[in-house]
């Protein structure tokens, strides 16, 4: 059976690039970069240099780069090491109700350490409200921490403005990049930004490496404790194949982005329109102003993890923010927070795209989701 | 995941749909969770003589109703009342651990409709 991956905001195939030059760093180019011998320079020159590429993307010093092993670290590694160097009671944090659960539960360890946590809202669109947000910030606030893209709809936050807020009143902002570096361009010093988070498995590069842009004399407290490597910041011996790897599979992305998002984000239109087409009562989760491979839809009445499992049986590999494909009680947070009813939230899928997804793959999909509704339907009270 | 007799039922249920004046109706579940199952059942000389449903929820919840609605058929009130949970998943060849609950929902869902079968009978 053909695999047909729509789901490449879960995680993505590793560019062809990306293989080829990480395994020349695991079996000839294998130094550790802290050896001080000819191979040991070799590596820590490697690794320079990805941080110099890395930060040329986003506009930042290399030395602002910190190696890390997942979005997840990331995201923690910003919130927490930042907090830990304030006292609870003279530290309150914003993040919206959307985030990533490396972001939303990191806050509530810190909400359980006595920091003071308050959640931004969105609209039905899931675009962070600005008025809210404005709202809800006291003295206090000294972090707030807003995703740039979500990763369930796609949604693309107003970033700018957001830094317009925390530049004013002086508060660090930290923003998840992890569904967007690669996709659009990002530029900390233009919207200024002082952390930021990406991994690489979201953009064709390997699973478990990732990175922290971290703006000089932003000081935060490190996770983890051991050697000098990444500044202190984040000890461990460096991983040099997968931030290779990393490196390689952000520069096909920059290089091929034109291209891609033009092809992308037109499969995606034809797979919207295609389903809007053929199937009733849909409601589309994905606005307009959202990443190019990303449509979330609703099918109310069907429950999601019945449609991800026909799917699945067909080598169709999708997601859902139902309840019963997490084994969770609650459906997805986001889903709830754009004011979606227990059926749509429930009922929603993400079909998310990759250049590695093709035309007749979509036209594949749109008539199996059909077919598969109007089954489903039969056995639903809800049609 | 899911064994072979679940997804045969949740390929191909058996029962399905709303039935026109039915004896019993038993309606069970919360949408807000994700699922929602409503029985139908027609009744004579104390014996289940027809059954179908209409469930909303995942493959494990539609599988379990339809099965559960097989193992009524042709059963007397007080046989059926005798089903649990663990029989339906049992016939179903077995449910994943965190879709137990949706065998569940069938098992409440004989009773709510037996019990409305009686309320309305008397
Ligand atoms: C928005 C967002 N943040 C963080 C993460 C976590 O990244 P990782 O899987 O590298 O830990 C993900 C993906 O899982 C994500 O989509």
């Amino acid at each position: 059976m053909n695999k047909i991956y729509f789901d490449n905001n879960a995680t993505t195939r590793v560019d062809d690039e990306a293989i080829k030059i990480m395994n020349e760093y695991f079996s000839s180019e294998y130094g550790n970069s802290s050896s001080a011998h000819g191979m040991g320079i070799e590596a820590l020159e490697t690794i320079d240099k990805c941080r110099e590429k890395i930060a040329a993307y986003i506009n930042c010093e290399p030395s602002e780069i910190i190696f890390t092993g997942s979005g997840t670290e990331s995201d923690n590694m910003a919130l927490l090491g930042y907090c830990h160097l304030k006292k609870p009671d003279e530290c309150h944090i914003i993040v919206s109700e959307i985030e990533h659960s490396a972001i939303l539960n990191t806050a509530k360890e810190l909400q359980k350490e006595g920091y003071g946590v308050s959640f931004a809202k969105v609209n039905r669109e899931g675009i962070i409200d600005l008025d809210y947000l404005e709202s809800i910030i006291n003295e206090k606030t000294k972090i707030i921490s807003i995703m740039y893209a979500n990763n369930e709809t796609g949604a693309i936050q107003p970033i700018k403005e957001i830094s317009e807020i925390t530049r004013k009143r002086n508060i660090v902002f930290h923003t998840d990049a992890v569904q967007y570096i690669g996709k659009g361009y990002i530029d900390v010093k233009k919207t200024e930004i002082e952390m930021l988070s990406a991994s690489g498995h979201k953009f064709h590069a390997p699973k478990g490496v990732g990175f922290l842009y971290l703006k000089k004399g932003i000081h935060i407290k490190p996770l983890i404790f051991g050697g000098s490597h990444e500044r202190k910041i984040r000890p461990g011996t460096v991983n040099v194949p997968y931030i290779v790897s990393m490196t390689k599979a952000l520069d096909v992305a920059y290089r091929d982005k034109e291209k891609n998002t033009k092809y992308i984000a037109g499969l995606r239109d034809t797979l919207k329109t295609g389903i809007l087409d053929s199937i009733d009562n849909i409601v589309i989760n994905t606005p307009n102003n959202s990443v190019y491979n990303t449509l979330n839809i609703s099918i109310p009445g069907i429950e999601g993890e019945a449609m991800l499992f026909s799917l699945s049986e067909m080598g169709i590999y999708i997601s859902t923010g139902s309840a019963c494909s997490s084994g969770d009680s609650k459906p997805s947070h986001v889903m709830t927070a754009m004011g979606r009813s227990d059926l749509e939230a429930h009922g929603s899928l993400r079909l998310s795209l990759s250049k590695y997804n093709s035309q007749d793959e979509i036209d594949y999909v749109i008539k199996s989701l059909k077919e598969i509704v109007d089954r489903i339907r039969k056995i639903s009270p809800y049609k | 995941m899911y064994s072979k007799e679940v997804m045969d039922h949740f390929r191909h249920p058996r029962n399905v749909g709303k039935m026109e004046n039915p004896d019993g109706v038993g309606k069970v579940g919360d949408p807000q969770c994700g699922d929602e199952m409503i029985i139908y059942i027609k009744v004579e000389n104390n014996i289940i003589k027809d059954v179908s449903f209409e469930t909303y929820g995942c493959a494990a919840a539609i599988s379990s109703s339809s099965m559960t609605t097989e193992m009524m058929k042709g059963k007397t009130i007080e046989e059926v009342l005798q089903i649990t949970n663990k029989q339906v998943a049992d016939n179903l060849g077995g449910l994943p651990a965190n879709k137990i609950h949706c065998s569940v929902l069938a098992e409440d869902g004989i009773r709510a409709a037996i019990d409305d079968y009686r309320k309305k009978s008397k």
